[in-house]
């Protein structure tokens, strides 16, 4: 059904540990692996599933790592996936950073781990918190009478143990959206969508019964019944924890929630939104001297908003040299490892135009080797603000033990993406791009 | 302190230093050597010699100890087949501790231990386990007994574990339901035809009560195991159906494909005009864009499986093209993927922005992106007629880019083009033949090729350009060759004073000089022709081809049904039945989509959908090689009929008329035909008639006609048809191929209203006649029929070759 053998290989495909699951698949096929990944890496066709005879590798990769399940019937390929990120995930938060170094450091409850996520090719207990509470990496600390299975393993709550206590009971509400906008050299808006999210950090005791309640216009938009301009839900995710079919039938959110940090809820609005910043740029090239760049950005949101950390990327050529700036705020920087400009501003008030202007030398030598053509992203955060327009209208929190709880709402629009990632986020790009 | 001090003692006498430190009496260092021996396990030290000294320590009351001493004996147990029965008392003593961790850790690990001589020792403890008051404890041994089923199935059957799998369905705890169902799962693979997974109405409520309560994967297991259900009728379907989906708000990505596997495959059975059906197909949509926001793997999973529902539901995506949309740092599978589906749900109504898209793309930096780009702009001017001219016009900008491979994808397409739109196109030739030299790719050269030999008259240099390849001809690949030869007949054709010793040279070359068959078959097929009959010669490879369709590379429908009951499976990421890719399964039933309830609207297929019945369903374009399309010069893009009848309207009694097909087909149209003849030709188009005259041809030789007709052989059974018994075969009389039917009802009721149709098969075989039954059938009589068959229908090569697929919908 899903994966014989799970393997965690180093970057030159040597096996750091395994775990054979099933024993239908012998385990030196993993030594193919690597040969077929380095062939379909040179053929430029990699794919996340390979094949070897009747042997099927389904792989990901994680910083120096890669982790690969084999399989040889007609597995359930998204669950080969999902179970290995939930590798990645849990490995992470047992030890902070997953790799090979740290996969050495702690092989006897990396094996503990792999017995315990899966079994004989079917995922079990996946969720970090609850196998800290009977893996823990202090081995000799566990006394027999200690580790009991916590019911909450084979509970229908299997994310929440019971007994938890806090001396104040809090709940702080996060509702993030990440606005990924993607402009055409022309100035027109190719594709723009929202992904919002409702993150939780939990300091509730017992096993506290919440419900969520959302604004009105945002709850029409989750059921489809608003026609009219407001936005609409493309799609909404919950966390495990939230009963799905009491959702289906009356709308309501009602959860009770894993201690600690968690994401209850993600959203998506596909609909047309103005950037919020908004870039446009002349970059003009003389081959064999210069290359000269003029960014303007604004800010299209409202007067009162402020967005914080702006980073506006812009893609140089990789041959350029002796930068020169000029800004009208903010200060940029030559980031020449990644063929960018850095241009950030501290904070930029809504309304607001700044202007930035760069000047690059370019070798007199072309360089023949054809580029990518990255567009212009730009970072920022918003905070008190969002774009769907979502609000927390309340937070009901029922425990039979009758404490008073306080929940805490932060609202905060970012750019898209990843932080390091130059994600095709809040681009706008007008004039020529190259 | 890090466990990574265990990986550095390689001292020699180390087996020995070990051995001594595992006979300790200390707990502490007894531990430490263990873990040691783990150390070297982990890299690779065959460290089995410890055996005995390492399951000494197994008695222990520290759990991590026995957690490492288990792991050892799972790795060696089956090296050491006599002394892992040491183990088995400790396991019996384990699977009774007071602790459920020690004993599920236990259960778990005695079913990993493959050796054959400890499994039945461990009968006793695992239906304690079974029973255990601990859900933990009982959702472990559920697994265990699929681990044990794998070993010995026949102890597990014998034990009657089976039994207490399935009463652990009804289990309180949905963690056990869950764990159960897959251990059911896993074991009804391995026996297909066992009746295992015994699914009715009401455990399948249980199923779909647990899960609402059970972890994602569970939730896996039984969205999985519910979809090889099938439901009694359209209203089970339906509350099946609305229990599954508020899966797809599920942020897990696998929970959310087995459901749409789940709906997919129910959605099969609701009437069309329901109103929930509507409702279905709109709540499909936005969880499958959101799949797209997942990691990229999960990502090239859900972008494969979109591929197929994109052509089984096409209404679904239509107006979510803009997703699909290629980001810059998408991997490059996600790219080519999500391309391809693109071109899919490209109309008139996206046609514009697709365009300026794939533009887009062509110049990017990607080569083999690149290419498929060009290639997606051709596909999309044959797809969508009104884009054409833009199309075209996007392509000669690139072509104007001069770079070496843009050029040569957009060549190949735009004879694609050329072949869609007849007399359209072709001032852009002049441009075309510029690039003439710098066309280094045999596909791109071969369709430059064709394009001169198709127009010779308008160029009027075409022989100079044409012998100019001539002079390397035997460096050429073989496709370059073939059309070479092909180009040049046409030529002679057309401007035959100036042209003569250019087609004798080229024949010689093809007949003379090459080693390959195909070529000299055809060189001297050119050549009789030519010598016996020009005129005939102008009528066959002058003729007027059939356009190309617009749909290419669609999946075949009844894999393409079988793929969608494989939702996010490795099958549909590879676009292959199961069969194709795992071992053993070749006996196994090919999975259906249950079919449509109510025969009232039956008469519209699903994939028709708005565009009506009257309008034929896109036809599969069979793979390349087809040496007889060649010939006749359709060339380089595989020709397709349009197909004459409408899906089928009802599933049932589809249907293998295995064996007997070709036999008596052979028997009755050839005689002792000789059987290469219809095999070199396997994939051959329909081309007006073209394997007909191939019969003819067979008549005229000299076999006797009509001389031998095999006997009646049962084809369908009542019990697979509702009752309906078919027997018949194959004949040929008057030149005619006839297939004689016996029609027996063996059910209660009259049978009335007999229509047939033939699925697309290796002969192109199709009813030349309506089927004329004209009494109802009432029960327990037969008649016998006759219809006669044509060659004209759609040819597809089937595996095997005479394979014939025949649909009776009999509506009572």
């Amino acid at each position: 059904m899903s994966a014989s053998a799970v393997f965690v290989l180093d970057l030159k495909g040597k096996v750091l540990i395994c775990r054979n699951y099933k024993g239908d698949v012998d385990m030196s096929e993993i030594d193919h692996f690597f040969t077929l990944l380095v062939q379909q890496e040179e053929e430029g066709l990699l794919c996340p599933v390979m094949s070897h005879g009747n042997v099927h590798f389904l792989w990901i990769k994680h910083s120096n790592l890669y982790l690969v399940a084999t399989t040889n019937k007609n597995s359930n390929a998204s669950l080969v996936y999902a179970f290995l990120y939930k590798l990645v995930e849990v490995f992470t938060e047992y030890f902070k950073e997953l790799e090979e170094e740290s996969i050495q450091d702690n092989f006897v409850v990396v094996y503990e781990l792999l017995d315990e996520l899966m079994d004989f090719g079917f995922p079990q207990t996946t969720d970090s918190k609850i196998l800290q509470e009977y893996i823990t990496q202090q081995g000799n600390k566990l006394e027999v009478a200690k580790t009991k299975v916590p019911t909450t393993v084979t509970n229908a709550v299997s994310w929440r143990s019971e007994g938890i206590r806090y001396k104040k009971n809090e709940v702080f509400i996060d509702v993030i959206e990440s606005i990924n906008v993607l402009v055409n050299a022309n100035g027109s808006v190719m594709s723009s969508d929202i992904v919002g999210s409702i993150k939780l950090k939990t300091m509730l005791s017992g096993m506290p019964e919440l419900r969520l309640g959302l604004n009105d216009r945002m709850l029409f938009a989750l059921t489809g019944r608003d026609k009219g301009k407001a936005v609409t839900m493309e799609d909404v995710k919950f966390h495990q924890c939230v009963r799905l079919s009491r959702f289906e039938s009356d709308r309501t959110i009602s959860f009770i929630p894993p201690d600690g940090e968690s994401e209850l809820m993600s959203y998506r609005i596909n609909t047309h939104v103005k950037p919020l910043i908004w870039i446009e740029s002349v970059i003009e090239k003389f081959s064999h001297s210069r290359v000269e760049i003029m960014v303007k950005a604004k800010g299209q949101f409202k007067k009162q908003s402020v967005a914080n950390n702006v980073e506006i990327r812009v893609p140089v050529p990789s041959d350029a040299d002796s930068p020169k700036f000029k800004t009208s705020t903010g200060h940029a920087k030559y980031v020449p490892e990644k063929n960018l400009v850095v241009w950030s501003i501290k904070s930029f008030p809504g309304g607001k135009e700044f202007l930035m202007r760069a000047h690059f030398g370019l070798p007199s030598v072309e360089n023949h080797e054809m580029e990518g053509r990255p567009p212009i992203t730009v970072k920022f955060e918003i905070p008190y603000f969002t774009v769907s327009g979502i609000q927390v209208r309340y937070m009901k929190i029922i425990e039979k033990s009758g404490y008073q709880a306080l929940p805490w709402v932060r609202y905060i629009t970012q750019s898209g993406g990843d932080d390091d990632g130059l994600h095709q986020c809040g681009v706008c790009a007008a004039g020529p791009r190259r | 302190m890090t466990d990574s001090k265990y990986f550095t003692t390689t001292k020699k006498g180390e087996i020995f230093e070990l051995k001594a430190e595992l006979n300790s009496d200390k707990k502490e260092k007894k531990k430490e050597a263990v873990k040691k021996v783990i150390a070297s396990m982990t890299v690779g030290k065959d460290v089995s010699a410890l055996f005995p000294d390492v399951v000494n320590c197994m008695q222990t009351d520290n759990l991590e100890l026995k957690k490492l001493v288990y792991l050892y004996l799972m790795n060696y147990a089956k090296s050491q087949p006599d002394m892992a029965i040491m183990a088995v008392n400790t396991f019996v003593k384990d699977c009774e501790d007071l602790n459920p961790l020690i004993r599920a850790l236990a259960v778990r690990t005695m079913g990993c231990i493959r050796v054959d001589k400890i499994t039945e020792y461990l009968c006793e403890p695992l239906r304690k386990c079974l029973k255990d008051e601990d859900p933990y404890v009982r959702k472990t041994a559920a697994v265990c007994v699929a681990k044990l089923h794998d070993i010995n199935a026949q102890l597990v059957e014998d034990q009657g574990f089976l039994d207490t799998l399935k009463d652990l369905i009804s289990d309180s705890n949905p963690m056990v339901v869950a764990n159960a169902v897959a251990a059911l799962s896993e074991i009804a693979e391995s026996h297909p035809n066992s009746n295992l997974l015994d699914l009715n109405p009401q455990t399948i409520n249980k199923l779909l009560t647990a899960l609402n309560e059970c972890t994602e994967w569970g939730q896996i297991f039984i969205l999985d195991c519910l979809a090889s259900y099938l439901p009694r009728d359209d209203r089970e379907s339906q509350s099946i159906c609305e229990r599954v989906t508020p899966r797809l708000s599920h942020a897990n990505s696998a929970v959310v494909l087995s459901a749409v596997k789940v709906l997919m495959k129910f959605m099969e059975m609701l009437p069309k005009d329901l109103d929930y059906y509507g409702t279905l197909l709109k709540k499909l949509a936005p969880p499958l864009v959101t799949l797209l926001s997942a990691e990229p793997e999960l990502q090239y999973v859900a972008l494969r499986n979109i591929n197929l529902i994109v052509q089984k539901r096409p209404e679904i995506l239509k107006h979510e093209m803009k997703v699909f949309f290629v980001k810059y740092n998408d991997p490059i599978y996600v790219k080519l993927e999500k391309l391809d589906i693109m071109i899919r749900l490209a109309s008139q109504a996206n046609i514009a922005q697709v365009l300026a898209e794939l533009k887009e793309y062509a110049t990017e930096v990607d080569v083999d992106f690149v290419r498929k780009a060009v290639r997606a702009i051709g596909r999309c001017a044959i797809k969508v007629e009104q884009s054409a001219e833009r199309c075209v016009s996007t392509l000669l900008d690139l072509i104007q880019t001069k770079v070496n491979y843009v050029v040569q994808e957009a060549i190949v397409v735009i004879k694609d083009i050329f072949r869609k739109y007849p007399n359209k196109y072709e001032s852009v030739i002049a441009t075309l033949c510029e690039n003439l030299d710098s066309l280094d790719e045999p596909e791109a050269r071969a369709a430059m090729i064709w394009i001169v030999g198709e127009y010779a008259e308008r160029i009027d240099n075409a022989d100079e350009l044409l012998e100019s390849f001539l002079e390397g001809f035997h460096d050429e690949s073989t496709q370059v060759q073939l059309q070479l030869l092909t180009a040049i007949v046409k030529l002679f054709l057309k401007k035959p004073t100036e042209t003569q010793e250019l087609v004798q040279q080229v024949l010689s070359l093809a007949t003379q000089d090459s080693d390959n068959p195909d070529l000299r078959d055809r060189g001297y097929i050119y050549w009789r022709l030519l010598s016996t009959d020009p005129v005939a010669a102008k009528e066959v490879v002058l003729a007027e081809k059939p356009l190309i369709s617009e749909e290419t590379d669609l999946i075949e429908p009844t894999l393409l049904e079988e793929l969608i009951c494989h939702i996010g499976t490795l099958a549909s990421v590879y676009h292959k039945p199961p069969s194709a890719f795992v071992e053993g399964s070749r006996g196994v039933q090919h999975k259906r989509l249950p079919p449509r309830a109510g025969s009232g609207e039956s008469t519209e297929s699903p994939d028709v959908g708005q565009s009506g019945p009257s309008e034929a369903p896109p036809a599969v374009i069979p793979s390349q090689g087809d040496l007889l399309g060649d010939l006749l010069n359709l060339d380089l893009a595989p020709p397709t009929a349009t197909v004459p009848s409408v899906q089928p309207s009802m599933q049932m009694g589809a249907m293998d008329l295995l064996g007997g097909g070709l036999d008596s087909l052979m028997g009755a149209g050839l005689g002792a035909a000789p059987a290469a003849m219809p095999a070199s030709l396997g994939g051959a188009p329909a081309v007006g008639g073209g394997l007909g005259d191939l019969f003819d041809l067979g008549g005229g030789v000299g076999m006797p006609t009509g001389s031998y007709v095999a006997p009646k052989t049962v084809w369908l059974l009542a019990m697979k048809a509702k009752g309906l018994e078919i027997s018949g075969t194959f004949a040929r009389r008057g030149g005619i191929i006839q297939m004689d039917l016996s029609l027996t009802n063996k059910a209660m009721s009259v049978m009335t209203d007999f229509a047939i149709q033939f699925n697309r098969n290796s002969f192109g075989l199709a009813p030349a006649g309506p089927l004329q039954v004209l009494t109802p059938l009432s029960p327990n009589q037969t008649i016998d029929v006759s219809l006669p068959l044509s060659t004209s229908g759609p040819v597809m090569k089937m595996e095997p070759l005479n394979n014939l697929q025949v649909i009776y919908p009999p509506t009572k």
